[in-house]
């Protein structure tokens, strides 16, 4: 048997990590401690501060929504957390999408599903009416609906 | 007063056992069942002592049953690295599995380490695998004239990279990572490995040239704290934690 031959040991194509992709990567790490926090700080106060999960309903979030601090809390949330699942799936999607082109459509898909969400949920955290007309009273907030003159 | 042995052991009283290897084999020039190249599983029953190690008893196969079946090993006591298979569904030196720390009950799975090409049965192409190590230059890089004696470290300094010189090249943890089987590119845990031992040592002088190769989207940055190599490492190096002061020596620039 004859010894392998060795193959030069700069043969791949260098790509260096951009800022970009390094102000990413610190994204990631630092969005996910912030998520952490904000999160469960979320889920205690809808869950068992006060009445405990039979409290939420459309009332409980005309209520939290009527505070300037929930409406940036969960605006701080939502845009987080999508930009921090998005870049995970990209990682995702470069580790195992095989070709170039799937690679391509699937980041496509993904920031345009990215994008559409953060409008999305971005337009109903800051456009919410708490009180639409002719709604049934018994499903309203309504000392709140009182205080804005609606009811 | 005599020294002697209470309850001396005979060989014999050892408790035997019989083990069943489900191996997956694949021959390149093909066999009277079998296709060239086709793989496949094949049981074999071996009768073996529980002190026994796995190596044992794919000995026993190789030469009692099947002198066909081809699998490396060389020093047979853990020092090599020859001879990582996956075992069970997890990477391990042959030499250093003892059958009864696998539930000998079941059929025990002998697969080759994934990720790399099959030559034949247990037999990897481990080309890649050391072409990623030659990459990051793994030898001493010092600049001035070379002292008449050896080059001075204290213990703290040696401490520094004292566990990643305990890497014997096996491949377990490289072919343990996910990344790795997806994605051609990326270095693996092993280069990394070869890269901290240097970057860390007071002695050399070529850290930034190391880091600046593995500072690269197929380098350091693709691990994704998976975990699987600190678990697959057979010397016990912390595998997971030693990539991770390469990505902090990169991000804050310091050594
Ligand atoms: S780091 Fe451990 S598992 Fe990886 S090649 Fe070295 S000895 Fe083997
Ligand atoms: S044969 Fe040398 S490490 Fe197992």
């Amino acid at each position: 048997m004859t010894a392998p031959e060795l193959t030069h040991p700069l043969p791949r194509t260098r790509r260096r990590l951009t800022p970009a992709l390094r102000w990413w990567w610190m994204f990631q790490r630092i969005s996910g401690v912030v998520l952490v926090a904000l999160i469960f700080t979320h889920l205690f106060y809808n869950l068992i501060l006060g009445g405990g999960v039979s409290q939420i309903d459309f009332g409980f979030v005309a209520g939290k929504w009527a505070a300037p601090l929930w409406q940036w809390w969960d605006f701080t949330m939502l845009v987080l957390a999508m930009l921090h699942g998005m870049n995970g799936m990209g990682y995702l999607i470069n580790d195992y999408a095989r070709s170039k082109r799937s690679r391509g459509i699937l980041h496509i898909l993904l920031g345009a599903a990215t994008a559409v969400i953060i409008v999305l949920g971005t337009l109903v955290i800051f456009t919410f009416d708490p009180c639409p007309a002719g709604a049934n009273p018994q499903n309203l907030n309504v000392p709140l609906c009182q205080e804005l003159g609606k009811l | 007063m005599t020294a002697v042995d209470d309850a001396p052991i005979a060989v014999d009283e050892v408790p035997t056992l019989t083990v069943t290897l489900r191996i997956r084999r694949m021959n390149p020039e093909g066999n009277a069942d079998h296709a060239p190249g086709e793989d496949y599983w094949e049981e074999f029953q071996v009768e073996a002592h529980a002190t026994d190690r796995l190596l044992d008893a794919l000995h026993k196969v190789k030469w009692e049953q099947d002198g066909t079946l081809a699998f490396r090993r060389s020093c047979a006591h853990g020092v090599c690295g020859s001879d990582a298979m996956r075992i069970n569904a997890r990477n391990r030196l042959a030499c250093k599995t003892l059958l009864k720390d696998l539930n000998p009950a079941k059929p025990i799975l002998v697969e080759p380490i994934a990720g790399l090409p099959v030559e034949k049965d247990l037999i990897v192409d481990m080309e890649p695998f050391f072409a990623s190590y030659r990459q990051i230059m793994p030898f001493l890089m010092t600049s001035g004239p070379t002292p008449e004696r050896e080059r001075l470290q204290t213990p703290a300094q040696r401490e520094r990279f004292e566990d990643t010189t305990k890497c014997i090249m096996c491949a377990a943890c490289t072919t343990a990572c996910p990344v790795f089987w997806t994605d051609g590119q990326y270095f693996g845990p092993q280069a990394i490995i070869g890269a901290h031992r240097f970057i860390f040592d007071s002695r050399d002088e070529g850290q930034w040239d190391r880091l600046e190769i593995l500072n690269d989207t197929a380098g350091v940055w693709k691990c994704r704290t998976t975990f699987n190599c600190t678990e697959a490492c057979p010397r016990g190096i912390e595998v997971t934690k030693a990539i991770s002061e390469v990505k902090r020596a990169l991000n804050t620039g310091k050594i």
